[in-house]
């Protein structure tokens, strides 16, 4: 341990601690644009610089470990002043009018011109050159506002293994972006929106959907449905002020109600779909291995993150026959919603709109895939983040807090505990697992609460293997066999999981979220999502399923009454049709 | 560009270069600190660094395109455009600057009417700014590929082009023989 004292308090605390996370511990908040949870400091911005005693110049807290006898002010006026002079020196840089901007009360650089009181900008000099970038479906990167600080550099090389962005040039001409600043849609991005995440500033944004919103639910010639992602209720209540994990699924759906939606329905109804028809799939695919010596593509992957299936387009092409066939839930819903439902409701489906709400960047993507077009039109028309969601319930006035419970609209609406837990890392792997060891043991999955505790949790790379016994007569050649699964969440965790099976590793299933944590961490979360956060609403996640009667997806009446009427059996022709695709290489650079 | 084939010399192609390319960069697979090393081997063989010897170094080391372009065009150093026989650069470091670097430079502009960066259209001279060669003493410095002029002087300036000029011409004699 190594003692120092922090604006002559003692403290005592390990060797390698920086100075930022020693004042954090005696409550001293120091502030910072460029640091992040899980990624090595790089001192870039210098908004945390710190006085030592017996140091020439001031340090940056971020990047200086803790040493023994170390006396450190952190509120000196040496290191006001310098923090004020480097906000000013930022902001007179900064090519962004806070009134129009995105990021308006929601902008770390703003919260910090207030915080030090800099009333206005005394240094006049040459503003950051504007460059907008809106080629693609999902982002749009806007490069005067960027304050350089590289933390979507980190997250898109360190966190995603992607390697888009990366700053080009040097000195005050350099810039954020992709090789010789091509435009993002020319480049292997996978529209993750992690960049986006982590932007402490309005340079990179979600393309906003709402106008488009708000014009279908003016239209009265639309019947306009929307779909909630399982990772929504457990962030929501965040922009309004509620602490991280707390539930809202309620107030979330007399929100929606209120907003104009003619139905409220629920994108863990096709999460519990997407487990019949995919955990099928892998039945499937292990009978043509085992039974009749096909050369079948395993390990099965799951398909249901869109970043994740830009990733394997753009970087492992040859294992795109492990991909599981079945399209995301949203985009089933979205081709359901056009067909099963536009049936029922003797509805054109050009008279119906679908709208997503989604923690998710890539899914804006994904909705306008050539894919996904079953019914005959883009199956999903809009994609709305969970910030967007926020900001339009408060465009319309209403009072988040005080709203009363609702329960979301039939038949699409109902779902299992199996499907909350798409959420989060590890959840589709649980999910699946308890349905697949039931259909093929006709007994429910003998472990504690339902959970498989070796997948739950936030290690980048998971494993678990349950022993198949006591099968029923039709799946006799899977007794006594050891399905071995594999969890990564984060893109970078996926290359480890490539790597583990290039090295002659056994896996039968596997689950990749292209976001750390999964989908509760993904790119359209509210902001800021780190460790903390992310287990917080993991824990909301796993307290919403605990709370149903119905936990797994083959017991979902509405689905079974969806066999019943329209698909027929899992796999069959129309499923084929609506549910399942294939993917496509692309070009790296 | 004129068809004309070089007398005594084959032509190398592009896709010679980087199979050249290809077979050297094998020895910094996998080697921390092999890619800029790499750079300059690619910008040695090819005068400048082509986008197909970028993409082939960025996809043999396993390091991102935008990475790669990024240490690019961090250092002066690489070039991404096709570069002149003979590489002019001053230096503009503090001593060459306040003992008349600049003055070189825009000597050097007129007479070669190109700008930084720039390349003239006989494809001889390219011309660029370099931040201190660690010859103070000398300053102002210039160097033309690797030949160093010290103390240079901007009336001198045309003296100097002149010279490698008359230079070229010699050799393009003596090739045709």
């Amino acid at each position: 341990m190594i003692s120092l004292t922090i604006n002559n308090l003692k403290i005592e605390v390990p060797e390698g601690t920086t100075l930022l996370e020693a004042a954090k511990k005696i409550g001293v908040n120091i502030p910072t644009l460029c640091n992040f949870e899980g990624r090595e400091a790089i001192g870039a911005c210098r908004v945390c610089v710190v006085e030592v005693e017996g140091a020439r110049t001031l340090v940056a807290s971020c990047a200086t470990p803790v040493s023994e006898g170390m006396k450190v002010y952190t509120n000196s006026k040496r290191v006001r002043d310098a923090r004020k002079t480097v906000v000013e020196l930022l902001l007179s840089e900064h090519n962004g009018e806070c009134k129009t901007c995105d990021r308006n009360n929601d902008c770390e650089l703003q919260s910090l011109a207030y915080q030090m009181g800099i009333e206005e900008i005394g240094l006049i000099g040459e503003t950051a050159r504007q460059h907008i970038d809106k080629t693609t479906p999902a982002l749009i990167r806007d490069n005067g506002k960027c304050i350089k600080c590289r933390r979507c550099v980190a997250a898109c090389n360190e966190i995603q293994s992607v390697g888009a962005l990366f700053p080009q040039g040097r000195g005050f001409d350099s810039v954020i972006g992709p090789a010789f600043m091509l435009d993002l849609d020319t480049v292997a991005c996978v529209q993750c929106g992690q960049c986006v995440a982590v932007c402490p500033v309005g340079a990179i944004t979600e393309r906003s959907h709402i106008d488009d919103v708000w014009k279908a639910l003016d239209d009265p010639n639309k019947l306009v449905v929307v779909q909630t992602a399982p990772a929504i209720r457990a962030a929501l209540g965040e922009c309004f002020g509620y602490e991280p994990g707390t539930l809202v699924t309620g107030k979330m759906v007399t929100a929606l109600r209120q907003l104009g939606f003619d139905k409220v329905f629920d994108t863990n109804f096709a999460a519990d779909l997407t487990i019949i028809e995919e955990g099928t799939e892998l039945l499937v695919r292990l009978k043509e291995k085992i039974v009749e010596g096909k050369k079948v593509a395993l390990p099965q992957f799951t398909s249901c993150s869109p970043g994740w299936i830009n990733f394997t387009e753009y970087f492992y092409p040859e294992y795109l026959d492990n991909l599981s066939s079945c399209k995301s839930p949203q985009q089933m819903f979205g081709a359901l919603a056009k067909s099963y439902y536009a049936e029922m409701m003797c509805k054109d489906i050009d008279e119906i709109v679908v709208v997503s709400i989604m923690p998710c960047t890539a899914k804006k993507y994904e909705c306008q895939r050539d894919e996904m077009n079953s019914s005959g039109i883009q199956d999903v028309d809009y994609v709305l983040t969970t910030r967007e969601l926020g900001k339009m319930i408060k465009q319309a006035g209403i009072d988040f807090k005080s709203l009363p419970d609702s329960k979301m609209d039939s038949p699409l609406g109902l779902s299992s505990g199996a499907a909350d837990i798409f959420a989060n890392t590890g959840g589709v792997m649980e999910a699946a697992i308890r349905t697949v060891y039931e259909i093929v043991t006709g007994r429910e999955l003998p472990t504690e609460n339902l959970h498989i505790d070796a997948i739950m949790g936030l290690d980048g790379v998971k494993r678990a293997s349950l022993k198949i016994e006591g099968t029923l007569p039709e799946w006799s050649f899977l007794e006594g066999v050891e399905l071995k699964a594999g969890v990564a969440h984060g893109l970078g965790n996926s290359r480890k999981i490539f790597q583990a099976i290039e090295n002659g590793e056994e896996f039968h299933f596997i689950e990749v979220m292209t976001c750390p944590g999964g989908c509760i961490g993904g790119g359209g979360q509210p902001r800021h999502t780190d460790d903390s956060v992310r287990l917080k609403r993991i824990a909301a996640i796993y307290a919403e399923d605990e709370g149903k009667q119905l936990r797994k997806s083959h017991e979902n009446p509405d689905i079974q009454r969806l066999y019943e009427r329209f698909l027929g059996k899992p796999l069959s022709e129309t499923s084929h049709h609506l549910l399942h695709t294939h993917y496509h290489q692309k070009p790296v650079c | 560009m004129s068809q004309e084939k070089c007398l005594g010399c084959q032509e190398v192609t592009e896709e010679d270069l980087l199979l050249q390319l290809d077979g050297i960069l094998d020895d910094y697979v996998g080697k921390p600190g092999g890619l800029i090393p790499a750079l300059q081997i690619a910008q040695k063989l090819f005068g400048y660094l082509p986008k197909s010897a970028i993409k082939l170094i960025s996809k043999k080391l396993s390091i991102a395109y935008s990475e790669v372009t990024g240490v690019i065009s961090f250092y002066s150093f690489f070039s991404t455009v096709p570069r002149g026989k003979y590489m002019v650069r001053v230096c503009l470091g503090t001593a060459c600057y306040v003992r008349g670097g600049k003055e070189v430079l825009s000597s050097l502009q007129k007479e070669l009417e190109i700008g930084v960066g720039g390349t003239t259209g006989d494809g001889l001279f390219s011309l660029d700014i370099g931040r201190c060669f660690g010859a103070c003493g000398l300053a102002p410095v210039l160097m033309v590929n690797d030949d160093i002029h010290q103390r240079v002087k901007a009336e001198k300036v045309k003296e100097l082009i002149e010279f490698y000029r008359d230079l070229e011409l010699t050799k393009i004699k003596e090739k045709a023989g």
